[in-house]
């Protein structure tokens, strides 16, 4: 109730704090509003528990509280925007649980511009993609179980937002992969399902090593986990950090890289398509993917400041180059209509991860948040597709405009969107990063040569410019061979119930309109929104639209898509032609992903697993071997002393009670059933009598 | 607190986790009683380290120390439960009756 | 001491509120017919022994259960369930039929009594003394580091064969025709 009364008297009141200063005022604590997020983490793990208690006994059996519960996120998110835009707000609030030496384990909430901008986007397209689940799922075996734990990995997103400090946010962190864990393993009676998510478990937890080490470093030369005393530190210039800071920065970021998919930790994620769909929407729109670019960001004034982490920026922009180029270029030889989505998405953090190098803070995170819900919609769009057909696999699709008419205009909104064109949502955020790559490369942007210096930039913003054309390539070639030409699969495809295709038009308009947030020169909402924190973030921002890229932009996304339409449109292309795009010497490496996944396995796995192998056949063969035989040679000459006695003396007796054993041995067999269990049971049996029957002698 | 309670629960959920141990067929389920056991003597380590005031902690460290082989038990128990029943297709222990000549 | 002393403290309710779902947990561990259910219950079994700790004042190793006995070894519990396919759901007969039930409830039941009775006659209405503070976790980490220095080691080899050996029991040669991608 006090919630309902904070809502209804401060939502108001800020509104009206707002048209009095015009929207610019200090930072504001929030008021109740604030104070009370402690809420939104804390509502969504509370019912995951009780749905995976009880879940089964509600109407509809679980989907109704994990729906009610990202209902109430989307709201209250939204509240909080609202606020946030009438007077910014940067609260943070914490109650110490434990205390380990001089350091407070403590449980906080923060609620800051780039925590509200996360909070809304779980809220928005998780509330979206819970409502879509309900149709996608139904008829499901573990139909609660799987809200249960859907609910637990947006929960657990939200802890690691919320998070004021390192350990919750590693608890967050760690949460969410256990969820993704349970998700991607949802359907685990297929062995390449449970594989993939035991891969995707894995290859986060050692990319955790390094997380887990930039905290302790961190958390060692600061003397606090919290993130407002590391950010002070760096403000203050303390040598203690400054002198650990690229380790600490370096640390963190490789375990960013696990969680968002960088080049080369990137080999989960394509692999997590085994979970169903809803999971991996959002998965790769709000939660999971994106914690890695929310945590870089959160401590982004450590990579910013110079003489602190600034150096890592170098590996930043490499790493996120990497990964935009190379990722997008497997998307084109994908026939698993999720698989192009999820290399896709990748291309996509690359996107972001290269700007956060490139210090482009802002456009990092305009791209996250305008990616969520064009992405979230693909990936829906691509469920109801696959809802349809009963198949990944696009050459058993085609034709699907007329069937599914909502599906396919949702869908091609969403692929205009990635693809950049204006006026959607991607266009703007991927012109802002492009913006920002070509500020980072001009004189004025002072990107020195060790944090990756302008050459290196405008590398990048060439690399950008060309993957902005491969995207358009490849979302030109699922759109052509899914919804266009023939139906080549079996079965008759129809239109998806409304609960799936009303959450994807919700979602196309997001994905249409998300982008005039933040218009260079005209609108500076996001700006402000993730600006407003209690240690600002000084980066650049672009007046006005840097016109080269915007021309160079469109022009290699409107290519890519003409590109896209001559060689997969139906009947546009011969076979022959097509063929010819399958044997250029790319395709192979493609196809097989630059071999990083054999890399892994033979260059890392059989070179372990071999040593240790031969190591534990050398000390079979000989230690125990040895001791064996050694044993083995005294028993026989011992047998052959025992032999000679036995030839001559026990024999008479051996053969009278012979006739007796064997007599009992017949009774005796009856309870020689071979299962140790029962043989277990007389164990515990007799100790029990035998100790009473001690203690009762030694009473009496 | 009467150091009784602690020791009668901890005997209570040994003896439980006994149960288990003899009646369940289920390999996984046969650890999982084990581990209720290991957690029953450790809340008896526990409660008698502070009945006896300790200076040294012994059963404090001691709970510590059996924890960490439960853990090792148990990783070495799973991979022994993979193996049967990779070779078996089944885990449940009474298929496994090869004892019986 | 009479039975009326007992809950005249709020320890003691304290800790009849903790051992009372304890022992509901630990009976759900051994019976119920559900594998997921027994794990949870095991975690809600640890989770209690983990409060107790932290009311006896054993707050480092009340932690310690709930990283390594929860955190890793209950993971490492539904790895197993997932990978030899254990029935999750309803599922009749994980048990052993009801005579050898019986049996071993009469074997089992008969050690509660054995060691209960043991525990009563030794330590009667003796009562833990109130500690003046809870053990420090830097004093404990520094008896581990050196008073138990020894044992401590010997374990890190302990877990260190336990992680090799789990290994190699475990370990299956890759057969040729499996895609990289899916090997593990």
């Amino acid at each position: 109730m006090s919630l309902l009364a904070a809502l209804s008297t401060e939502v108001p009141l800020l509104l009206a704090a707002a048209t009095e200063e015009g929207g610019h005022a200090e930072l504001g604590d929030g008021g109740g509003l604030a104070a009370a997020a402690w809420l939104i983490p804390l509502v969504p793990m509370v019912a995951a528990f009780v749905i995976a208690l009880f879940g089964k006994h509600f109407p509809y059996r679980g989907w109704d509280i994990a729906t009610a519960v990202m209902g109430f996120e989307a709201v209250y998110g939204t509240f909080l925007l609202i606020a946030h835009l009438a007077r910014p707000i940067a609260y943070e609030g914490a109650i110490e649980i434990a205390r380990i030496g001089s350091f407070p384990i403590e449980w906080g909430w923060v609620v800051d511009g780039l925590s509200i901008m996360m909070y809304f986007v779980v809220g928005v397209v998780g509330f979206f993609v819970f409502l879509y689940a309900k149709g996608y799922m139904e008829g499901d075996i573990r139909y609660t179980w799987f809200f249960a734990s859907f609910t637990l990995f947006a929960g657990g997103m939200l802890v690691l937002v919320s998070a004021p400090n390192l350990i919750q946010l590693i608890v967050g962190w760690e949460l969410v992969g256990v969820a993704s864990w349970l998700l991607i393993g949802h359907y685990w009676e297929d062995h390449a399902n449970s594989s993939a998510a035991i891969k995707a478990f894995l290859t986060n937890k050692v990319a955790d090593v390094g997380l887990f080490i930039g905290a302790i470093i961190l958390a060692l030369s600061v003397g606090s986990f919290r993130f407002s005393d590391i950010l002070h530190a760096v403000e203050e210039g303390v040598p203690a950090l400054a002198q650990f800071a690229f380790w600490a920065g370096l640390a963190v970021f490789i375990g960013a890289m696990g969680k968002s998919g960088q080049f080369p930790l990137h080999v989960w994620l394509p692999d997590a398509m085994a979970g169903p769909t809803p999971v991996s929407a959002l998965m790769h729109a709000a939660t999971m993917v994106t914690a890695g670019i929310y945590l870089v960001a959160r401590l982004f004034p450590l990579y910013l400041t110079e003489g602190f982490a600034d150096e890592v920026r170098s590996v930043i922009i490499i790493i996120g180059a990497l990964t935009l180029f190379l990722t997008g270029l497997i998307a084109l030889v994908q026939d698993d209509i999720k698989r192009v989505l999820a290399y896709s998405t990748l291309s996509q953090l690359g996107y972001m991860m290269a700007a956060l190098g490139a210090g482009a803070y802002t456009a990092a995170l305009f791209h996250l948040f305008t990616h969520a819900f064009f992405k979230a919609l693909l990936f829906l769009g691509a469920g109801s597709v696959i809802h349809a057909v009963h198949s990944n696999n696009m050459s058993d699709m085609g034709g699907l405009r007329k069937y599914m008419p909502w599906t396919f205009r949702t869908f091609v909104i969403g692929a205009l969107a990635l693809a950049g064109i204006a006026p959607l949502a991607g266009f703007f955020s991927k012109d802002e990063i492009l913006a920002s790559f070509r500020y980072a490369g001009s004189a004025e942007s002072g990107f020195s040569a060790a944090q990756g210096g302008a050459g290196l930039a405008n590398i990048v913003l060439v690399l950008g410019i060309a993957a902005a054309f491969v995207t358009a390539f490849y979302m030109a070639r699922a759109v052509f061979l899914t919804f266009f030409g023939e139906y080549k699969g079996h079965g008759h495809p129809h239109e998806s119930p409304a609960v799936m295709w009303i959450p994807l038009v919700g979602l196309a308009v997001g994905s249409a309109f998300a982008g005039f947030l933040n218009v260079p020169g005209v609108t500076e909402f996001f700006t402000e929104l993730v600006g407003g924190r209690a240690v600002p973030v000084l980066d650049h921002h672009a007046e006005s639209f840097d016109v080269v890229v915007v021309v160079l932009g469109l022009a290699a996304a409107l290519l890519g898509i003409f590109f896209g339409y001559r060689i997969w449109y139906p009947d546009k292309a011969t076979q022959a032609e097509r063929d010819r795009f399958h044997v250029r010497g790319l395709y192979p490496l493609l196809e097989n992903k630059y071999y990083i996944d054999d890399l892994y396995f033979d260059g890392i796995i059989r070179p372990i697993r071999g040593p240790v192998a031969a190591g534990v056949n050398w000390f079979n063969g000989h230690v125990i071997d040895f001791v064996v035989n050694g044993a083995g040679f005294l028993a026989r000459g011992l047998g052959k002393l025992v032999y000679a006695f036995d030839q001559n003396a026990v024999d008479g007796a051996i053969n009278a009670s012979g006739a007796f054993t064997g007599g009992w041995g017949e009774l005796l067999r009856k309870v020689q059933t071979g299962r140790v269990q029962q043989y277990a049971t007389m164990i515990v049996a007799g100790t029990v009598l035998l100790v009473a029957g001690i203690v009762i002698a030694g009473i009496i | 607190m009467l150091i009784n309670g602690f020791l009668l629960l901890g005997a209570a959920l040994f003896s439980l986790g006994v149960y288990g141990l003899l009646v369940r067929r289920n390999a996984v389920l046969i650890l999982l009683s084990v581990e209720l056991m290991v957690a029953a003597v450790n809340i008896n380590f526990v409660a008698l380290d502070r009945f006896l005031g300790d200076d040294l902690a012994g059963g404090q460290v001691f709970a510590l120390f059996s924890i960490a082989v439960a853990a090792a038990e148990v990783g070495i128990g799973l991979a022994i439960i993979l193996l049967v029943f990779r070779n078996r297709q089944s885990a449940n222990v009474d298929e496994l009756d090869l004892m019986r000549l | 001491m009479t039975v009326g002393d007992f809950f005249t403290t709020t320890e003691n309710w304290v800790f009849l509120l903790i051992a009372l779902p304890m022992l509901f947990a630990g009976y759900k561990v051994v019976t119920t017919n559900n594998v997921v259910h027994a794990v949870l219950a095991l975690v809600g079994a640890l989770a209690g022994s983990a409060a107790l700790f932290v009311l006896l004042g054993a707050e480092f190793v009340a932690w310690t259960v709930v990283l390594i006995s929860i955190g890793a070894v209950i993971v490492l519990f539904l790895f197993g369930i997932m990978i030899t396919r254990a029935p999750i759901g309803l599922e009749v007969d994980l048990s052993h039929p009801r005579s050898a039930r019986i049996s071993a409830a009469v074997a089992s039941g008969g050690l509660f009594v054995l060691l209960g009775s043991a525990m009563l006659a030794e330590f009667g209405d003796e009562v833990i003394p109130e500690a003046a503070d809870a053990t420090r976790t830097d004093a404990l980490g520094l008896l581990l580091f050196q008073r138990y220095v020894v044992p401590f080691e010997v374990v890190s080899v302990v877990l260190l064969a336990a992680l090799i050996g789990g290994i190699v029991i475990a370990r299956r040669d890759p057969s040729p025709d499996e895609p990289a991608g899916t090997r593990l």
